[in-house]
Formats: structure tokens, sequence, C-alpha cells
């Protein structure tokens, strides 16, 4: 039993104020511009590719990627405070937030020569969005039961099975997909592996899954025998499971797993009226926020020591969407309005809050795995 | 925070408090007189005025483990709140145990104060260090005591004097700019620190409990509801170390988040020192609640201290204040009031 999990607090220096009121300025041009109103959650659900490749003309995508590869050698805090810039300012990142957040790295790590400068140069323009297909009907959060399956042929693979609550698969340019190579599926984590396939394609069929918000999120994406060239293998053969953990950590660590609702939460903090009850509740909410805000920044400032915070990041993911929860309990049942689809201002910031609340605890690990990862971190299991 | 200077720190108070007694009496002079020997019980107090120097961040890591080992010792008293006053003011630090009143004494005629003046610990203290007003004008004074010193405790057992002045000479004054105000902020966030050690205590106290009590043939540890109940309880003390940790950056650089970080650090610590006990105490069972076990120690010093220089309700009505005085909550969040 060790009594702490590793993380020390992080105070961004200088250099990150300069790039906070870059981004904060360009963002305001925006707003005024009209080119976006600001929504919660528009980091997983609305996507904007004239954002995304405005923002990449400014140097804000691919910010840590070697400039060999279109990057911009910039260092992790550096993306975390341009990132949350734009989820405080409900920005529409959806379409590229994957791709910068998860597949950049993940390919930067384990990729070939060639696959780093197929993808990471487009990433970083704002042109090549990604999906990640890892859960499945029966793989939840019981990942390692997938069972797709990759089938090695003349030149390739032969992937079949189906994916399924793959956000973006319908306008991403591309997936990873963990799939078995070998062995029975009784052998869980060993023989998987991940591969990229490029969309569309042959062989795979994207089908809408539309989510309770009324809107098209998701998918599920079936492959029948859908032939990849040998060369799209991501990583080793075998190693599928060990890479998938590593994406976690960055896929559970940033400043959007506590962020979703930070917009909701800005606009009603800006409206307060007086009534002291408000007052208080927004103060509880404001100490929360600096805190996760906190959290969130060591989280970062560990993965910039090249240190992978695994639980660490499944602890601050846990608290981080309990808080995004709490913001719309607590605005909804304070503000006195009624939510409103589509409408402007906090009533329709609070529509899309409600309505996307149940996925927050859900997507990137359900809350009940996440303390389950902190328990054995803590070494009690 | 764990920078390799403050690291030493925590590796030398650590050697001082491991595998100590906890001391039977209210105040642990046997301790005092170990830590006074290194220097440990005044750092980050200015050496100019005869404090051990070194920076907030290593006077944060003794208050952490002091806490943390429920050690009967005024550390936050002494070197967070009365060694920052005679530092502001450019006093000498007087002989003996100095510990700091929370309010403002009046000054008559002359340097005579009065005053009820809550003073923790005062009745070990050899002297008292307070902010003193006479119209608008401060200064930080030195008092001996010896005079009247009304006792009472708080729910961890540890000294709530008042301390009672009637026209008391000061040894020693000097003009400052502080306030009763500032050193509120000070000693709330010296409790977010100690709240913080608190809570890892109670983690340490539940991590080990669940692993060595056995029930339905096996460990504690191995029940799902009992792990999800850890990681809650981690998750909290976590948060809680953080948001010390990040204010204690955030004063020692004189940031213009400071006042908001301290508000948000105890708004949260003492917010947080519910679920953490209460978790505590139910991983424990009936054992943790006797008082033979040092849970009690732990959650005693949290029940004690989520009160002190303000409550939640408090700071938290302080940041809505600031949110309502600066405009934009997102500035706020990321740069302080300016
Ligand atoms: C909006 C949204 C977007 C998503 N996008 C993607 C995506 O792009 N790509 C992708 O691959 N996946 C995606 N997912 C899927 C997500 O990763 C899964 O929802 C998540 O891993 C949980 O799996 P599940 O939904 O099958 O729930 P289940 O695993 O069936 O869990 C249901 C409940 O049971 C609990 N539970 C399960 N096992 C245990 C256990 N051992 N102990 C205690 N409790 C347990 C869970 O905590 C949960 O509360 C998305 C999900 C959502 C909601």
């Amino acid at each position: 039993m060790t009594a702490t999990i590793e993380l020390s607090a992080h105070r961004l220096d200088a250099g990150a104020r300069r790039l906070r009121d870059e981004v904060r300025a360009f963002l305001d041009d925006e707003r005024a511009a009209g080119a976006f109103v600001p929504r919660c959650d528009a980091w997983m659900t609305v996507p904007d590719p004239a954002f995304s490749r405005r923002l990449a003309a400014r140097g804000w995508l691919g910010m840590t990627l070697p400039r060999r590869y279109g990057g911009h050698e910039r260092s992790p805090l550096d993306r975390f405070v341009a990132n949350e810039e734009l989820l405080a300012a409900g920005a529409p990142v959806a379409a590229h937030w994957i791709a910068d957040r998860q597949m950049a790295p993940s390919i930067l790590r384990h990729g070939t020569e060639e696959q780093r400068r197929r993808y990471l140069p487009a990433i970083a323009r704002g042109e090549c969005y990604f999906a990640i297909g890892m859960s499945e009907a029966d793989a939840g959060s019981d990942l390692a039961s997938v069972r797709t399956r990759a089938r090695k042929v003349a030149g390739g693979w032969e992937i079949t099975g189906a994916k399924l609550w793959t956000t973006g698969a319908h306008f991403a340019h591309a997936m990873v997909v963990l799939a078995r190579t070998d062995g029975a599926s009784t052998d869980r984590q060993t023989g998987l592996s991940q591969f990229i396939v490029d969309l569309p394609a042959p062989g795979v069929e994207i089908r809408p899954i539309r989510a309770v918000d009324g809107e098209h999120h998701f998918n599920e994406v079936v492959f029948d025998a859908a032939f990849v060239p040998a060369d799209s293998m991501l990583g080793e053969r075998g190693a599928g499971w060990s890479q998938v953990t590593a994406e976690l950590a960055h896929e559970r660590s940033g400043p959007e797993r506590w962020m979703s609702t930070v917009p909701l939460l800005r606009a009603w903090a800006e409206r307060q009226g007086g009534d002291p009850v408000a007052a208080r509740e927004l103060g509880r909410l404001t100490a929360r926020a600096w805190t996760l805000r906190q959290l969130s920044l060591s989280v970062a400032a560990t993965l910039a020591r090249g240190r992978s915070p695994e639980v660490a990041a499944a602890l601050v993911k846990d608290l981080g969407s309990r808080f995004e929860v709490d913001v719309v309990e607590t605005v909804r049942r304070l503000a006195g309005i009624e939510p409103r689809g589509g409408g402007p201002g906090l009533e329709g910031l609070l529509a899309d809050a409600v309505l996307h609340a149940p996925a927050f605890t859900l997507r990137g690990g359900a809350s009940e795995i996440l303390r389950s990862v902190v328990a054995r971190g803590l070494g009690v299991r | 925070m764990n920078d390799e200077l403050s690291e030493d720190v925590r590796a030398a108070v650590g050697a001082i408090l491991d595998g100590r007694d906890a001391h039977p009496g209210d105040f642990d002079r046997p301790l005092w007189t170990d830590l006074a020997e290194t220097g440990f019980h005044l750092l980050g107090v200015p050496e100019e005025v005869g404090g051990s120097g070194g920076r907030l961040r290593d006077l944060a890591v003794v208050a952490d483990l002091t806490a943390f080992h429920a050690s009967r010792v005024p550390v936050a008293e002494a070197a967070f709140l009365a060694g920052w006053l005679l530092g502001r003011a450019g006093l000498a630090v007087p002989e003996g145990l100095v510990v700091a009143s929370l309010d403002e004494a009046r000054r008559t005629t002359g340097l005579r104060l009065s005053g009820c003046l809550r003073t923790p610990w005062a009745r070990h203290a050899d002297h008292v260090v307070t902010i003193a007003r006479s119209g608008g004008e401060r200064v930080v004074a030195v008092v001996p005591t010896g005079g009247g010193v009304e006792r009472a405790r708080n729910l961890a057992g540890e000294p709530r004097d008042t301390l009672v002045l009637d026209h008391v000479a000061a040894i020693a004054a000097a003009p400052a700019d502080v306030d009763a105000e500032r050193l509120r902020e000070r000693g709330a966030l010296a409790r977010s620190v100690q709240l913080a050690g608190a809570a890892r205590a109670v983690l340490e106290s539940a991590g080990r409990h669940i692993t060595e009590r056995v029930q339905f043939g096996r460990p504690l540890a191995r029940f799902q509801a009992v792990q999800q109940q850890l990681a809650a309880l981690a998750a909290e003390a976590t948060a809680m170390r953080l948001s010390a940790d990040a204010a204690v950056l955030a004063v020692e650089a004189d940031a213009a988040d400071a006042g908001i970080a301290v508000a948000a650090a105890k708004a949260g610590c003492s917010a947080a020192a519910h679920t953490v006990a209460a978790i505590g105490h139910q991983l424990h069972g009936a054992l943790g609640y006797s008082q033979e076990h040092r849970l009690g120690a732990a959650t005693t010093r949290l029940w004690a201290w989520r009160e002190e220089f303000g409550g939640e309700a408090h700071w938290q009505d302080r940041l809505a204040a600031a949110v309502s005085a600066s405009g934009p909550w997102w500035p706020l969040l990321t740069g302080g009031a300016r």
C-alpha cells in the first residue's frame, strides 16, 4: 500500500501566458465574426473542419510533434494551455480532437517512418481526422474480450468484426482498430494488435447510431473481411494491448475530462444576479474547478516529463467527469431557466449539457473501472 | 512540488517524526525542541529576523508531515503566522515558543495593548505576536504571555486559547502592511496543507487496514465495494494535496492568483474533509472508532481544521465575490484577479 498517487503541483511559466493571450485573441475574433457559438461538450460533438484548419494555420495542431513531421516542437504544456482555452470557449474542435490528442502521439511512438510521414503532417495541417475502434458489442469495460479478428492473407490482413460507439467514424479519414491477430479470445490481453484503417474503405460499412440527444455522434463500424495492406499494422504484432493502455493515459488525462460543461458554468457565472445561494454554489464549483485544473495540469506536466501517469489520469478523469455533471445539475437547479435545444445563451448550453451528461462518466472508461484502476494503483487488489 | 530541496526537508523531518510515540500531553515539547534544533520550526521565516530561511514550500513540507503524524506542535501558528508577521514587520523572533493571535489588539497609550485575542497554543507560549491597531494604523507587536489565558480546545484536543490583554506593554513593535484578514488567509493556507496531510494519514491507515482485516475468509480489500470506497477516498485526498500544494506555490511566487488559490484550496479541503473522514471511519469499522486507534487523531483534526480560518462556506463566498468583482470567470480561474 502506497498512500499517495504520484502527482506534483506545477506552475505554468510566462511563455504559457503569452500563448494563452494569443489563443484568446484568436477565439475572440472568431466569435466576433460569428464563426462559432460556444457549445458544451463541443470537443466530442461539434466538428468543424474549416475551424480545425484555421487552428492548424496558427500552429495549434500537432503542437508537440517534431518539425520534420509538420509539427511545432512545443511543449506538452503549451498544448495544454491552447486546448484548455479552446475548451473553455466551447469551440468546435471535434473534427481533429482525437487525431491530435491520441493518434498523433501513438503514431509517433509506434508507427513506421512511412506511417508517420503519411499521417502526422496531415494531422498537423488539420486535414486528417481519426476515429477510435476499441469498443464492441461484447467488449466495453472488458476491452480485452474484443472479438474483431484480423487474419493474415497475401500482402496484408483481412479484418472481420464490428466496432461499436465509434465516435466520428462518419467524418474521419482513418480509424485505429484493435483486433485479435493471434490466439483465442481466452488469451485476453495477448494476441491483440492495432491497425490503421483508412476510411471509407471497401468491406467497411459505417452505420450511424443516434444518441439520446437525437444527434449522430457515434457509429457502428462493420468489417466484412475488409482487406488492409500489411503496412497498416500500427506497432508490433501482439503489442496491441500495451499500446492501447499507453494511449489511454493520453485519452483520459486531458483538460476535456473536466471541462465539457465549463462553457455552461462560465456563462452562468457571468449572469449572477445577487442570489446568495447561487453565489455560494458558484464559489463551490469555482473551488472545485480550480482544483481540477491543477490536477489536470499536473498530469500534463507528468506526461511532459515522459512518464505515463495511468493511475493519476484515471483518478483525475473520475473526479473531473463527476464535476462536469455537478455543474449541469447545479446550474439547472439555480438558474431558473428551461433548457432549449439549439437555443442561444444559457438555455442552449444547458440543453446540450443535460442531454450529454450520461456520457461523461462512461466514455473513456466508466467511473467504476477508473476507481478500480486507482485501487490497484494503491496496491490493494 | 517534489523538487529536490523539499525532498531533503521531507526526509530530514520524516526521520525526526517516524516511529515516535504519541505524546500524552497537548504539546509535544520534546518534539518541538528537536524541530527547533534543526530550525525546521521556523522554515520559511527570513533569516534576517532570526528565522531559518528557506522557502514556503519547505515549511509546507513540515506542516504536511506533522499533520500526517498528528504531531502536537504549533507549526502553523509559529512559522506560518507568527514568523510571517515578524518577517513582515522586520522584528526579531523572540525567545521561546512564539505563536500568533488571530485577532487584532487595540493599541492604547504608547505601546500598551488590550483585547481578548484568540490565540491557539497561548498556554504554552512564551511570547505572542499580534497585530495591534490604533485608528487605521497597524503595527505588529510582541507581548509576553503570563497574564490571562482562557483555555479551550478544538475537537482534536489542540489548545485554542484566548489571550486577555489589559494594557499590557509590548516588548517590541513595528509598522507593517498586514491585517487580521490577511492573517486569516495565511492561516487558511496552513490549514489546507495540514488538512491534506491528515487526509493522507486516513488514506494510508485505511489502505493498510483493508489489506489486513479478514472477513468472509478474505481481506476486505478483495471486495470491490471496499475498493471503490478506497478509490473515492484517494481521489479526494489527492485533490486536497494538489490544491494545497498549488496554493503554496502561488503564495510563494506572490502571484496574481495567490488569493483565489488559497480560497479555492481551503474551500476544497474543508469540503472534502467530511468525505475523507467518513469513508475512513466506514472502512475501519468499530476499531477505528476506538480512541486507541490512530485514525481518530487524523479525523478529529479534519473535523476541527476544516472550520478554522473559515469553513468552506466562507471561502466559497469569497470566491463568488472575486468572480463578481473581477468580471469574467475563466480568466480569473487561470490567472487570478489582477
Ligand atoms: C458518447 C460516447 C462515445 C464513445 N466513443 C467511443 C469511441 O469513439 N470508440 C470506442 O471504442 N468506444 C467509445 N465509447 C465506448 C466507451 O468506451 C464505453 O462506453 C465504455 O468503455 C464502457 O463500456 P460499455 O458502454 O460497454 O459499458 P459496460 O462495460 O457494459 O458497463 C456498464 C456499467 O457496468 C459497470 N461495470 C462494468 N464492468 C464492471 C466491473 N468489473 N466492476 C464494476 N462495475 C462494472 C460500468 O462501470 C458501467 O457502469 C463511447 C461511449 C460513449 C458513451
